[in-house]
C-alpha cells in the first residue's frame, strides 16, 4: 500500500492537525519510509492467529454500582482555559 | 411510482444505575453543571475506566427479555471523533461482540401484529451536553451526563411506516421500564430515538440509501420526522436526484430535517478495542441469576389477560402500558376474581383518567387496589349504583373517611334502597300523588311509565334500585 | 551521602544521623547546581518537597517509618501529582497543575517518600533520545554531547548524576531500559499490570508500564515494593498477593539457565556493546549460570508491530488534548474546528504529530485489517516466541541498546534510525514481560553499556536477584560520571 498526499491530508484532518502543503509533502516522505518498515508485517501469514489486544490474558473486573465521587468542579475548573457559570466555554457549537 | 418506506431505529436508553458506566460519579438528573463530572468523566490526563456491574446486569436483563443471545466475551471499543461534549475525543462503545445480539419485539398496529427483529444492543457511555445559550458568542459545556450508561438498541430495518416505528418505540419504551433498566423519561433524555430512513420503489429488494435522523425525543416527533424525511427523499428521487447518506437533525419548530455538520467524520470513527478495558465475560451463572430476577414480561401478561381473563386484546394492551398499571389491575382482580371486566373498565377508565388529569403516576395513586376492590364489590352486590360509585371514588381519592368505600357510602347515604316493601311504599305514595299519569298509562300512553319512574327515583333521592322500581311499578299498574 | 544506596540512606535516617529535611535539601542543592547543564528536571517545587520531608521526619520520629520514608525520589513528569505542574514534556500541558495524584505518586506519598522534582522526558514519552521534549533535551551526564536516551531521559540522568537517589520512569517500548543503559544505571520495567497506570499519562495503554530507576538492583527492589500493587482504578491492574521483591536478592544463582537469542547477537549490535555484554555473560558463567542458545524467530517484526500498535493507541489517547477542559488552548482561532486544529498543531511537537498521523492512518477506514489487526496477530506470535524460549531458559539476556549513547542530532532527522533504538526492548512490551537493564561496562567514547535481562511473567524478584548477584561481584553500578563535581 502506498501512502498518498491526500491520505496525509485526510488523516491530519481526522486528527485535527493543521498541515500546510509543504508539511504534508514532508510528512508524506517520512511516513512513507516508516510504512516501508511496517510493510514487513505483510510477509507473514496470520490466517489462524488470534489477535492479541492486551498484554495479559485477563477478563474485565467490574465495579460495584455505587457513587464514590464528590463534586470537585471548582478544583477542576481552576485549570480550565475558559469557564463561566460552571460551564466549559468553547467556540459556538454548530450541530 | 409507489414507494415503500423502510425504517430501522437506534434507541439510546439511559440505564438506571446510581453511578456512571466507567466512574463512580452520580448519574442523578438535574444537578448544577459539571458537579457530577469527576476526573474520569472530564478525561483528565491519566485517568482510566472501570466497568459498572449494574450497567452490565441491566444489559443482560434486556437481552433475556427480547430473547437475544448474550455474548461472552463481549468487547468494548473506542469510537473516535472530536466534539466538545466528548471529553476523551472518543466514546467508549462496543463494535464487534456487543453484549446483546439478536432478539425481537412484537408490535401491534391496528389489528396487525408484527415482529421487529433486533440487530444488537450494546453498552456505551453518554456524552455531555452543549448548551447553546449565548456566552459572548460561545457555547457552554456541561459534562454531568458524560459517562452515563446507555444501552443502544438497534433494530433491523423491519418497519414500513411511521406508525410501525412509533409502535415499536412504544413497545420498547414499555419493556425497558417494565424490566426496570431505564426510567423512560423522554423529557430528561433517558429514552432517545434515532431513525434510519430510506425509501425504495414498492417491490424492490435492494434498500435505498438511508439517512439517519437524530434528536427525536418524543413519539410525536419520531412520527413527524419520519414522515417528513420520507417525503423529502421521495421528492428528490422523483425529481431524478439521488440521496446522500448522511446524519440529519430533526427541527421540531420547523418540522423538518437538516444536515448535521458535526457528523462529517461519521464515515471514519476508527473503532478499535479499548486497551484500557479487558474482555467482559458473562458467566452462565450470572445469566441464570438475572433470569430469575426477570418479571413476567408484557407479552406474556397480554396473552394471559386475553386467555385467562377473557379480556379483549385491546384492553389487555392498554392494561400492560406499564408494569405498575398491570400490577395495579391484577391486585384489584385478586380481591374480586369474579369481576375481571369491571376491574379492567375501572382501571382503564376512572383510575387512568384521574391519574392523567392530576398528572401523576399510578405508583402515587391515592386509591389502592384493595380500596378500589372494596368499591367495586359494592357495585357488584348492588349496594350502590355505578353512578354513585363515581362519587364514592372521588371521595376516596380525596382521602375522606380514610378512603373506606363503605364508610363513605354510609356517610353520604348512598346505599341503594333494595328492600321491596320500602320501594312499594315509595311507589304507593308517588302513584297517589300522580293519578293523572296512572290514568294516562292505563289508557295506553306508554311514556307515562318513564315519567313515573323518574318521580319515584326523585322521591328516593336516586337511591332506589332502578331494576326493582321497574318491576314493582309494572306490577302495581296492572293491578 | 549522595552516592549512598537506599538501604544506607534508610539506615542513616533511622539512626537519626541525618534528617529527611537535610537529605532533601542536599539533593535539591545538587539539582540546582547541575540542572542548568543537564536539564534533567522540568519542575522543582522546593516548598512542597520540604514539606514532605518534614512529614517524613515526623513519621520517623514516631516510629512509623517504612523503608523509603524520607528518601527523595525524582518523579517522571508523566505522573500526575496533585499541586505539581505535570507537563508530560509537552507544550500542551505547559500550564497543567494536576488536581489529583497518580496511584504511583499516592503510594510513594503513603510511605513518606519525598517528591524531589518532576523529571524531563520525551514529549508524551515518544522518543528515544529526549530530543522531543518541549522543555529542551536532557544531557547525558557521562558526556553532554550524547543523548541520555528516552523517553525517561530525565529520570536516568538524575540518578546517574546523583541528583536523586532514585527515580520513577515508564516504559512503552524501552523507555526505562534504554535510557538506563545509556546513562549507566539500573532500571526495571515490570510485568504489564503490576504497577497501576492510573494517573500516568497514557501513551500506548496496552504497552505502558511504570517502573523504577536507581543505581542498583537492590535499590530497584525497594522501589518496586512501593510501586507494585493492585489498584481498583485500573482495569488492567493485576490482583496478586503482594510480594517482597528484595527477599531473593541474596540467593545464589544456582542452576540458572541464561538464554541468548541468536537473533540478538546476529547483526546490528556494535562491537563495543557486544564485548561488554559478552564480558557480563562470562561473569555470569563464573557465578555458575549455564548459557543456552535460544531463538526468538519473530524478533525482526517487533519494531514494525510496535510502530503500528503504539501510534494507533496514542492517536486515540491524545485526542483528549483539545483545549477545552485543561492545558494549552491556542490564543487565536476562528471557530471550534479551528480552535481544535490550532491548539493541537501548536501544542504538540513534530514527533507526537507524526505518530498521531501514523496511528490515525492505521486505524482509518479500509486499513484496519491490514495494519492494526495484522499487528495484533503478530503480537501474539512475538509473545509465543518468548513462551517457547522460557521452556529452555530462566532468563533471556542481550544488549539493551544496539549501541552506546549517540550524539544529539545524529538521529533526530531520521525517525526510522531512531525507532530502531528500541529493537531489543519493544518485544518485552508487546509480550507484557518484565525487562531490566543494568550497567555492564563502557563502550566507545567511554559511554555506558547496558545488559538487558528479560524474565518470565512475574519473575521480577528472580531478575533482581540475578542482577544483584552480578552487582555483588562488579562495580559498574557504583561508577559516577567523573566530569561532574563529586557527589
Amino acid at each position: 500500500m502506498t501512502l498518498s498526499l491526500d491520505d496525509v491530508k485526510r488523516v491530519a484532518n481526522l486528527a485535527r492537525i493543521e498541515i500546510s502543503e509543504d508539511e504534508a509533502q514532508q510528512a508524506l516522505m517520512q511516513l512513507s519510509g516508516i510504512f516501508d518498515l511496517i510493510e514487513q508485517m505483510q510477509t507473514v501469514d496470520t490466517a489462524d492467529i488470534e489477535p492479541m489486544s492486551h498484554a495479559q490474558d485477563m477478563i474485565q473486573r467490574l465495579r460495584e454500582d455505587v457513587v464514590t465521587e464528590s463534586d470537585q468542579h471548582m478544583l477542576f475548573q481552576s485549570i480550565a482555559p475558559q469557564v463561566e457559570a460552571g460551564l466549559y466555554l468553547v467556540p459556538k457549537v454548530i450541530e | 411510482m409507489q414507494w415503500e418506506i423502510v425504517i430501522g431505529l437506534e434507541v439510546h436508553t439511559q440505564l438506571s444505575t446510581q453511578s456512571k458506566i466507567f466512574s463512580g460519579a452520580s448519574t442523578a438528573y438535574g444537578a448544577q453543571p459539571n458537579t457530577q463530572a469527576c476526573a474520569v468523566d472530564i478525561a483528565l490526563p491519566g485517568v482510566l475506566p472501570v466497568l459498572n456491574y449494574g450497567a452490565v446486569e441491566r444489559a443482560i436483563k434486556f437481552g433475556l427479555a427480547v430473547g437475544a443471545k448474550i455474548n461472552s466475551p463481549s468487547i468494548f471499543a473506542r469510537k473516535n471523533y472530536f466534539y466538545p461534549d466528548l471529553p476523551k475525543g472518543y466514546q467508549i462503545s462496543q463494535f464487534e461482540l456487543p453484549v446483546v445480539e439478536g432478539g425481537s419485539i412484537k408490535i401491534q398496529v391496528g389489528e396487525t401484529e408484527k415482529i421487529v427483529r433486533l440487530t444488537r444492543a450494546h453498552l456505551e457511555e453518554d456524552a455531555g451536553k452543549s448548551l447553546h445559550e449565548d456566552f459572548h458568542g460561545m457555547s457552554g459545556i456541561d459534562l454531568n451526563r458524560a459517562g452515563t450508561p446507555l444501552l443502544e438498541i438497534v433494530s433491523e430495518p423491519d418497519m414500513r411506516s411511521s406508525a410501525e416505528a412509533v409502535a415499536y418505540a412504544k413497545a420498547l419504551h414499555t419493556l425497558v421500564r417494565w424490566i426496570g433498566i431505564c426510567d423512560g423519561n423522554m423529557q430528561e433524555g433517558s429514552f432517545r430515538c434515532d431513525a434510519n430512513v430510506s425509501v425504495r420503489p414498492r417491490g424492490a429488494e435492494r434498500l435505498g440509501t438511508r439517512c439517519e435522523i437524530k434528536n427525536l425525543n418524543s413519539f410525536r416527533f419520531l412520527e413527524k420526522a419520519i414522515d417528513f424525511e420520507a417525503r423529502r427523499q421521495i421528492e428528490i428521487l422523483e425529481d431524478g436526484g439521488s440521496i446522500t447518506q448522511e446524519t440529519r437533525l430533526y427541527d421540531a419548530n420547523r418540522d423538518e430535517t437538516r444536515t448535521m455538520r458535526s457528523k462529517e467524520d461519521a464515515h471514519d470513527y476508527r473503532y478499535f478495542p479499548d486497551p484500557d478495558l479487558l474482555p467482559l465475560e458473562i458467566s452462565k451463572e450470572w445469566i441464570e441469576r438475572v433470569e430469575v430476577m426477570l418479571p413476567e414480561l408484557p407479552e406474556a401478561r397480554h396473552n394471559r389477560y386475553v386467555e385467562d381473563f377473557g379480556l379483549s386484546s385491546y384492553d389487555a394492551s392498554v392494561l400492560i402500558a406499564t408494569r405498575e398499571m398491570a400490577d395495579y389491575f391484577e391486585n384489584t382482580v385478586k380481591q374480586l376474581p369474579a369481576q375481571v371486566k369491571l376491574c379492567a373498565n375501572w382501571v382503564m377508565g376512572e383510575v387512568s383518567g384521574r391519574l392523567n388529569k392530576e398528572g401523576i403516576e399510578i405508583a402515587q395513586c391515592p386509591v389502592s387496589p384493595a380500596q378500589l376492590a372494596e368499591l367495586l364489590t359494592r357495585i357488584s352486590d348492588g349496594t350502590i349504583s355505578g353512578k354513585s360509585a363515581k362519587d364514592v371514588f372521588d371521595s376516596m381519592w380525596q382521602g375522606e373517611h380514610d378512603g373506606s368505600a363503605d364508610a363513605i357510602i354510609a356517610a353520604k347515604g348512598l346505599k341503594q334502597i333494595s328492600d321491596d316493601s320500602e320501594i312499594e311504599k315509595l311507589i304507593d305514595e308517588v302513584l297517589a300523588a300522580h293519578s293523572q299519569q296512572v290514568t294516562d298509562y292505563r289508557s295506553g300512553k306508554e311514556k307515562a311509565f318513564n315519567s313515573l319512574v323518574g318521580q319515584i327515583m326523585k322521591a328516593s333521592r336516586g337511591k332506589a334500585n332502578p331494576g326493582q322500581v321497574n318491576t314493582i311499578l309494572k306490577k302495581k299498574l296492572l293491578e | 551521602m549522595l552516592n549512598a544506596s537506599l538501604k544506607q540512606l534508610a539506615a542513616q535516617l533511622a539512626e537519626r544521623k541525618i534528617s529527611s529535611l537535610e537529605l532533601t535539601k542536599a539533593f535539591l542543592k545538587r539539582i540546582k547546581a547541575l540542572n542548568q547543564d543537564l536539564n534533567a528536571f522540568i519542575t522543582l517545587n522546593e516548598e512542597m518537597s520540604l514539606a514532605q520531608a518534614q512529614i517524613a521526619d515526623k513519621m520517623i520520629a514516631s516510629g512509623q517509618a517504612y523503608p523509603l520514608t524520607g528518601i527523595p525520589v525524582a518523579q517522571k513528569d508523566i505522573f500526575c501529582a496533585k499541586g505539581w505542574l505535570t507537563t508530560c514534556g509537552s507544550k500542551m500541558l505547559s500550564n497543567f497543575i494536576s488536581p489529583y495524584d497518580a496511584t504511583v505518586i499516592e503510594r510513594f506519598n503513603q510511605v513518606g517518600a519525598v517528591n524531589i522534582g518532576k523529571t524531563n522526558m520525551d514529549e508524551f514519552a515518544m522518543g528515544s533520545s529526549n530530543e522531543t521534549s518541549y522543555y529542551g533535551s536532557v544531557k547525558n551526564p557521562w558526556d553532554i554531547a550524547a543523548v541520555p536516551g528516552g523517553s525517561s531521559g530525565g529520570s536516568a540522568c538524575a540518578v546517574a548524576a546523583r541528583m536523586a537517589p532514585a527515580a520513577t520512569a515508564t516504559d512503552t517500548g524501552g523507555s526505562i531500559r534504554q535510557p538506563a543503559a545509556l546513562c549507566g544505571i539500573s532500571g526495571i520495567k515490570p510485568t504489564y499490570g503490576l504497577v497501576s497506570r492510573y494517573g500516568m499519562i497514557a501513551f500506548a495503554s496496552s504497552l505502558d508500564q511504570a517502573g523504577p530507576m536507581a543505581k542498583s538492583a537492590e535499590d530497584l527492589a525497594f522501589l518496586l515494593n512501593v510501586m507494585a500493587g493492585f489498584d481498583a482504578r485500573d482495569s488492567t491492574s493485576l490482583q496478586r498477593e503482594p510480594e517482597d521483591y528484595a527477599c531473593d536478592l541474596e540467593k545464589p544463582l544456582g542452576q540458572l539457565r541464561i538464554g541468548l537469542p541468536k537473533e540478538y547477537f546476529a547483526k546490528g549490535m556494535s562491537n563495543d556493546v557486544a564485548s561488554a555484554v559478552e564480558a557480563a555473560i562470562a561473569e555470569y558463567r563464573k557465578l555458575g549460570a549455564t548459557i543456552v542458545e535460544i531463538s526468538l524467530p519473530n524478533t525482526g517484526l517487533a519494531i514494525p508491530v510496535y510502530y503500528v500498535l503504539a501510534p494507533a493507541e496514542a492517536s486515540s489517547n491524545l485526542s483528549r488534548f483539545d483545549g477545552v477542559r485543561y492545558g494549552y488552548r491556542a490564543a487565536q482561532y476562528t471557530d471550534l474546528e479551528d480552535m481544535y486544529k490550532k491548539t493541537r498543531t501548536q501544542g504538540f511537537g513534530a514527533e507526537v504529530k507524526r505518530r498521531i498521523l501514523i496511528g490515525t492512518y492505521v486505524l482509518s477506514h479500509g486499513y484496519y485489517d491490514a495494519y492494526y489487526l495484522q499487528a495484533q496477530k503478530l503480537r501474539r506470535l512475538i509473545a509465543s516466541d518468548f513462551t517457547e524460549a522460557f521452556k529452555q531458559c530462566d532468563v533471556i539476556m542481550g544488549p539493551t541498546s544496539p549501541a552506546v549513547a549517540f550524539n544529539f542530532g545524529e538521529k533526530s532527522n531520521d525517525p526510522i534510525q531512531m525507532y530502531l533504538s528500541d529493537i531489543y526492548t519493544s518485544a518485552a512490551n508487546l509480550a507484557g514481560l518484565p525487562g531490566m537493564s543494568i550497567p555492564v561496562g563502557f563502550g566507545d567514547k567511554n559511554r555506558p553499556v547496558g545488559l538487558h535481562i528479560i524474565g518470565n511473567y512475574f519473575r521480577e524478584a528472580q531478575m533482581l536477584n540475578i542482577a544483584h548477584q552480578y552487582q555483588q561481584v562488579t562495580d559498574w553500578h557504583l561508577r559516577a560520571p567523573a566530569r561532574l563535581p563529586e557527589a
